[in-house]
């Protein structure tokens, strides 16, 4: 009745995964950020007090940063992902169904 | 390494797991509600149940935006994407939920151009590279993704984007724990917050649950430590006597929640005066609608919208699931009509779904094996 499982089925809408900021953009509002060796764009305008620098850590949700975390956190998070099998899942992965 | 020497420590596990042994009464049955999906879905796939008493009963929430947007909402979606050159954008997790007629993704397959994305701010590169067509974003999810469509409304209308719009489905979390606490059917001693929509809203807003409903309220992580010390800080509460709110996930959750995120929610959105929950059924002032200076990027608005109320297949239970009344297992369709691979209701779609867990964790542990109370 249905189409088979062609479309990543994780739940975007309750996730958020670390990233570690590899550059911040001039306006200060958006970086580059290194998950499991792959490079994304991110929004930091929720968070943009926080001074982001290069090699800080931050929660990433939907592309949007949510909160700056510690480096012991982000690993404890990234391995707690893996553990789950969804490491690389997000964001990181093109979407298939397109 | 913080996480392989805490949280996955098979001692400090143990540790926790005694704690919530000694702290339990074994006279009594506790009821917990773990609200989000994301914690539902740690709870069934690292086996924490098993780790617990018996008598420590865990109860779904209604935390996953997915499978609490009712079928009228898709096909209401979907209605808009059917008119000619309008591009269906939503993240992953909406391609598989079932309409009336058929998921995105089959629709797809019947010629819609229905397009998977990661983050809002993709629906905006997609209507600039798609001049011609008209781009709308499906948006879902609570507080923790509403501020990222809020920030993405809000670069639209500065860079005067008119190939663009969104279909709002945001819902907000208290109005539905109220919702179930309301429910003359249900029975919970304590909950175990949300953690990323709490790094929105904070712990504030869960203070009535406490103080007016005497329930414990504790905001937390979603590493298996977390949540079992979650579970101690409930029963500790119980145990005393107590009700508060306390923030087991510090290291994420601001007490007061990210001032800015809200501020630009409250610019963009409103509350709706009602909306429709799937097995909760309408809750007052429970969602977000797009405020009218922003009218042009409200698909709601510019397009028509059929605005049908669509029961669920009567066969499946998806209602009852939800308000934790039922086991997933205890639905007719569960793991027969209903399987991750063929989904029936929106609850075997998401992974965070009560019954996709269920199925995809639940199904495989040994019945035969007990508790560690029970062997201790």
């Amino acid at each position: 009745m249905y189409a088979p499982m062609e479309s990543d089925n994780r739940c975007r809408t309750c996730s958020a995964i670390p990233g570690k900021i590899v550059e911040v953009s001039e306006s200060a509002h958006s970086a580059l950020a290194e998950v499991a060796g792959v490079t994304r764009q991110v929004d930091l305008m929720l968070i943009q007090d926080e001074n982001l620098a290069p090699g800080d850590w931050i929660l990433i949700h939907v592309g949007f940063a949510l909160s700056k975390i510690t480096e012991d956190d982000a690993l404890g998070h990234l391995h707690a992902l893996e553990m789950v099998g969804e490491r690389g899942a997000e964001p990181y992965e093109e979407p298939r169904a397109t | 390494m913080k996480y392989l020497d805490e949280f996955r420590n098979p001692q400090l596990i143990a540790k926790a797991v005694d704690e919530i042994c000694g702290l339990a009464d074994p006279r009594r049955q506790y009821r917990l509600m773990e609200v989000c999906g994301g914690h539902t879905h740690a709870i069934y796939r690292f086996g924490l149940k098993d780790l617990l008493p018996p008598n420590i009963e865990l109860i779904h929430g209604p935390g996953c935006p997915v499978c609490v947007l009712p079928m009228g909402r898709i096909d209401d979606g979907l209605a808009i994407a059917a008119q000619p050159d309008v591009i269906f954008a939503a993240f992953g997790d909406m391609m598989r939920v079932p309409g009336t007629h058929g998921s995105p993704l089959e629709h797809k397959a019947r010629g819609m151009d229905v397009r998977v994305i990661y983050s809002p701010s993709d629906a905006i590169k997609l209507a600039q590279s798609n001049p011609g067509k008209h781009v709308m974003f499906f948006a879902i999810g609570f507080e923790t993704t509403a501020p990222s469509t809020a920030l993405t409304l809000l670069r639209a209308r500065a860079e005067g984007l008119h190939n663009f719009s969104v279909f709002c489905n945001h819902v907000t979390i208290i109005p539905a724990i109220r919702a179930i606490l309301d429910s003359p059917d249900m029975r919970i001693d304590g909950f175990i917050g949300p953690g990323h929509v709490s790094t929105v809203i904070g712990c504030r807003p869960y203070e009535w649950v406490a103080r007016n409903e005497g329930k414990p309220i504790v905001v937390s992580g979603f590493e298996p430590l977390d949540l079992l010390q979650s579970i101690a800080m409930i029963l500790s509460q119980l145990q005393k006597g107590e009700s508060k709110v306390e923030n087991q996930y510090k290291r994420v959750v601001p007490w007061e929640g990210n001032g800015a995120a809200l501020r630009w929610m409250a610019d963009v959105f409103q509350l709706r005066p009602y909306f429709e929950w799937r097995g909760l059924g309408f809750i007052s002032q429970s969602a977000l609608r797009i405020r009218e200076s922003f009218a042009e990027w409200d698909a709601e608005q510019r397009f028509h919208v059929p605005g049908v109320s669509v029961t669920d297949p009567k066969a499946a239970q998806c209602g009852e699931v939800l308000k934790g009344v039922l086991k997933p297992s205890q639905c007719k369709l569960f793991g027969r009509e209903c399987t991750p691979d063929n989904p029936v209701g929106s609850l075997m779609v998401s992974s965070e779904g009560s019954c996709a867990a269920y199925y995809n964790y639940e199904l495989r542990k040994n019945p035969k094996e007990s508790s560690l109370c029970t062997l201790a």
